[in-house]
């Protein structure tokens, strides 16, 4: 081994480590915020718990210029094709954090009218549990991101962006096909994936 | 005829301009080298580093995640509303004259005459303004 031999000087190692390496310490922000988890995610942001320090200061408001989308509060059967709408907009590569039990499970709302856990509408990477989930827990969870982001294969990140996407297709397929609204479709995706089992739709 | 150290000085004495052709190469060389560094940071660069993914559902408008509304935001409005604009200000401003006048106001009758004179003056523009019809919505 060449290296060996050149002992400190030089540095090896391997495309993904160090492209994820990246990634990971620059995550983008887009905040999804439909209930207090909004409101305990801006005392995550400012100066006292600083989410700054993670590498992800940079908060923004498009999903143009964002690639770590955080789902803050309840997502209702009307939201969810906004929130497929949305993610399908952001910068790859994306991830997501589903923030609180609203977003992960329905939570309290098991209702007809909300949508129970939005990893059946979008791909999710972390779910942070609480009611709302203190600044300390979402900061938790996205250092479990950026473990997740550290191991993970650059192919199978693109792989599942790409599911989404054909799931997304399928969608407007849907709507052409039968003349149905965007949340109409969606709705019917989800009832579909939740009597055969499947649960998620992309 | 004074002797030179070098030959090369000999054309410099009778061309006034030629010293400066060094200055001329660096110049052109730098804005070469100016226009390469744009050229690759900004097209070449990102193109072979920057993650690219045309998909259909990316590239909508956004517009928080729903449907466009309309198509083209570029629309014609009624001329009647810049007319109602420019009135209303011209009102306005009296108004705002009106009140830190009467706020203040004390009985003086010379600050009641001023301020009558200049109502009155508002008053012929609005007779003129409702004369020439700009009031009236429809026509």
């Amino acid at each position: 081994m060449a290296e060996l031999n050149l002992d400190d000087a030089v540095v090896t190692t391997r495309l993904d480590a160090i492209i994820n390496w990246g990634r990971k310490n620059s995550m983008w922000p887009l905040p999804f915020g439909t209930a207090c988890c909004a409101i305990e995610f801006m005392s995550m942001m400012s100066s006292k718990y600083d989410f700054s320090r993670f590498g992800a200061e940079a908060l923004r408001f498009s999903p143009r210029q964002s690639d770590l989308l955080l789902v803050l509060g309840t997502i209702t059967n009307k939201q969810a094709p906004v929130l497929r709408q949305i993610y399908a907009q952001m910068a790859e590569p994306k991830w997501v954090i589903s923030v609180g039990v609203c977003a992960s499970s329905g939570g309290m709302y098991r209702t007809y009218a909300t949508l129970q856990g939005i990893d059946r509408v979008v791909p999710v990477d972390v779910y942070v549990p609480g009611c709302p989930p203190r600044p300390e827990t979402m900061i938790y969870g996205a250092m479990k991101l950026q473990e997740k982001i550290t191991a993970e294969a650059l192919k199978a990140r693109k792989d599942h962006i790409q599911a989404f996407y054909d799931s997304m297709d399928r969608q407007r397929d849907l709507e052409a096909e039968q003349g149905l609204t965007a949340h109409q479709a969606v709705r019917s995706m989800v009832l579909e994936a939740g009597q055969t089992g499947a649960q998620r739709i992309w | 005829m004074i002797q030179t150290g070098t030959a090369s000085l000999e054309p410099a004495m009778s061309n006034p301009v030629a010293p400066f052709l060094p200055v001329l190469i660096l110049l052109l060389a730098a804005l070469a080298m100016g226009g390469f560094i744009v050229w690759a940071s900004g097209w070449l660069l990102p193109r072979l580093l920057k993650p690219r993914n045309p998909q259909a559902h990316k590239l909508t408008p956004y517009e928080c995640g729903v449907p466009l509304f309309q198509q083209d935001a570029r629309r014609r409005y009624n001329i009647q509303f810049y007319l109602v604009a420019v009135l209303f200000i011209l009102f306005d401003v009296e108004a705002a004259f009106l009140l830190p006048w009467a706020v203040q106001f004390k009985s003086n009758l010379a600050s009641f005459g001023v301020m009558l004179a200049f109502v009155a003056t508002l008053l012929v523009g609005y007779v003129y303004v409702w004369g020439k019809g700009a009031l009236e919505w429809e026509r």
